[in-house]
């Protein structure tokens, strides 16, 4: 439906189905911020029965908190730079190849966030018991590149669709070899692509659970301390206010990705 | 220069060039994720020793057959498939009259803000909102409140005494699990029936009209239909999320046991790492069962 002609009046019933819509999908997210600041320490009561600052400070005394967040930290950074290496190389070489095969790759580099992710946890957690690699930092690390690829490869790629061919062309047929192709005619206009893609990338990470429980040893990452959390009602006011924190950090570098890759949505790119 | 002299072969063969190129990453994949697929395979025709609980690495079917033969497996892998196809269809009807508002009445800012207010809980941390919702259909929950504030506790709790959806609370009960499912994939059906939506060209809707159809008529017979490939691949992730979920059915839920809790407690506490993999071969098929089917109506068209 072209935006050109006279938008007609949506019906009352549609508009009020769509706000409703709307409020579900944004009215939990709330709840937590409120539930941070509960006085309530036992049960999940509403309406609150007062406010308070008090978990935040409880919640910064916790060392076993803080070890998560550095361990999840160190992956999601780790795995956001090798996903961004083997993205952007994976896109240089599909932008403008046409061979055999090649929709096969497309679909196949897309499987790891197609298909459940207990798949892939199920089948990494298979390589790990049988080749006896102990599991931790790498193996979570591992893991979460290998979805992560995709991501950068879908930023680059589409960048790369809008760059018009003459112009490594150009460079090429006047004597730069192909790195300084890339280094000077391609690089400056990929730069924002790339920090969108690994943005999303380290916030994809940083939240990930369900192929991670099954990657990671002893030390738990930051959503798996989360988990271990919900089943310990005695600290659930702390849970509370870890909540809050992990929706900003995750919120923040989305925020910037969708900012720095303004333009990108018409081209088609989805 | 070695390097240069490179440069200048992959001049002449850019084959070489993108061979080098797509080299690292299919590597990376032929052995991580492929690899590790294959592996997840054969593990399912492994079996367990039952006296030693030792893994048995000889190949059989005897740990596959389980699933159907045994009648607690196949309750599992029913259940989930039944949870699955009801969330797919319910979250489809929920994204619907969104997604048609979107493609057709909202235009600029508007259009803009109703796109981030959809995509903004998508990459809102996925434990975050499992955890929220059992705030909020916590028995002393808000959910309970605002009902009873509506004065309709009965009719929430003739809700719950109903049999199979029921349960103590809605906390613990399939339907309350159901709308938590339906909450999480609901942005991912949303985008793509939008923008099947967006598709369908203004004209056929005025000819409809001047053909006397009533609006009621045109969006039956003509919305609808060119809808369907982005239904279908909206579906797709519907199907596919609620099937492999393991974390919800454990924070939000009734005592039935789904696949992706099974995987996770074969392969853990139970050490049961072949029928684990058994497990997690059956969403793998139904996915892709259901792929083929979308890919039949149009689905990867509308991607």
């Amino acid at each position: 439906m072209p935006s050109d002609t006279a938008p007609d009046r949506a019906p009352w019933a549609l508009k009020v189905a769509a706000a409703a819509v709307l409020a579900f999908l944004h009215l939990p997210v709330l709840v937590i911020f409120l539930y941070a600041f509960t006085t309530d320490d036992r049960v999940y009561s509403f309406p609150l029965p007062g406010l308070t600052l008090h978990w935040f400070g409880v919640a910064a005394t916790r060392s076993d908190m803080w070890a998560a967040l550095r361990l999840s930290l160190a992956v999601a950074t780790v795995s956001t730079l090798a996903a961004t290496l083997l993205g952007t190389l994976l896109a240089l070489g599909m932008a403008r190849a046409r061979f055999a095969g090649r929709d096969a790759l497309t679909v196949l580099f897309t499987l790891p966030i197609a298909l459940p992710g207990i798949i892939t946890g199920m089948a990494l957690l298979a390589t790990i018991s049988l080749t006896g690699i102990e599991r931790g930092f790498v193996t979570i690390a591992l893991g979460h590149a290998t979805f992560c690829i995709v991501i950068v490869y879908n930023n680059v790629v589409g960048r790369l669709r809008r760059i018009p061919r003459s112009w490594t062309e150009a460079s090429l047929d006047l004597g730069a070899s192909h790195w300084q192709t890339f280094r000077h005619v391609l690089a400056p206009h990929l730069a924002s692509a790339w920090l969108a893609g690994g943005m999303l990338a380290f916030a994809l990470s940083f939240d990930e659970i369900i192929v991670t429980l099954f990657t990671a040893g002893r030390e738990p990452t930051l959503p798996i301390w989360f988990f271990n959390e919900l089943f310990r009602p005695r600290n659930r006011p702390v849970t509370n206010v870890v909540a809050v924190m992990v929706v900003v950090v995750t919120l923040i570098p989305v925020v910037l990705a969708a900012w720095l890759t303004r333009g990108d949505e018409d081209q088609g790119a989805r | 220069m070695p390097v240069g002299r490179l440069g200048s072969l992959l001049h002449v063969r850019p084959g070489l060039a993108l061979f080098l190129l797509l080299l690292p990453p299919a590597l990376w994949f032929g052995t991580i994720y492929l690899g590790s697929l294959l592996t997840l395979v054969l593990q399912s025709f492994y079996s367990i020793d039952d006296y030693t609980g030792a893994i048995v690495r000889e190949p059989t079917l005897a740990t596959l057959r389980t699933l159907v033969s045994q009648p607690a497996h196949l309750d599992i892998v029913l259940r989930t498939l039944a949870m699955a196809l009801v969330v797919t269809v319910a979250s489809v009807l929920v994204a619907f009259p969104l997604a048609y508002y979107m493609a057709r009445y909202a235009r600029g800012r508007v259009r803009t803000l109703l796109y981030v207010a959809v995509i903004a809980p998508m990459w809102t941390s996925y434990l975050v909102k499992v955890y929220a919702w059992r705030l909020i259909l916590a028995k002393e929950g808000i959910l309970s409140w605002f009902v009873a504030r509506l004065g309709l506790t009965g009719g929430l709790e003739a809700l719950l005494a109903t049999p199979v959806v029921g349960g103590p609370s809605l906390a613990s009960s399939y339907l309350g699990m159901a709308l938590v499912f339906l909450y999480m994939w609901l942005p991912f059906v949303i985008l793509p029936i939008e923008a099947s939506l967006q598709r369908v060209p203004r004209g056929l809707l005025e000819a409809s009209g001047d053909l006397g159809a009533t609006p009621v008529q045109t969006f039956c017979h003509v919305v609808v239909p060119l809808a369907v490939p982005g239904i279908a691949a909206g579906s797709v992730f519907a199907f596919s999320l609620t099937l492999g979920d393991y974390v919800i059915p454990q924070v939000v839920g009734a005592p039935g046991y789904f696949i992706g809790m099974m995987v996770y407690e074969q392969q853990g506490t139970a050490g049961n790492l072949p029928l684990a993999a058994a497990f997690s071969i059956v969403p793998m098929l139904l996915v892709g069962i259901y792929l083929m089917l979308a890919k039949r109506v149009g689905a990867f068209d509308a991607l």
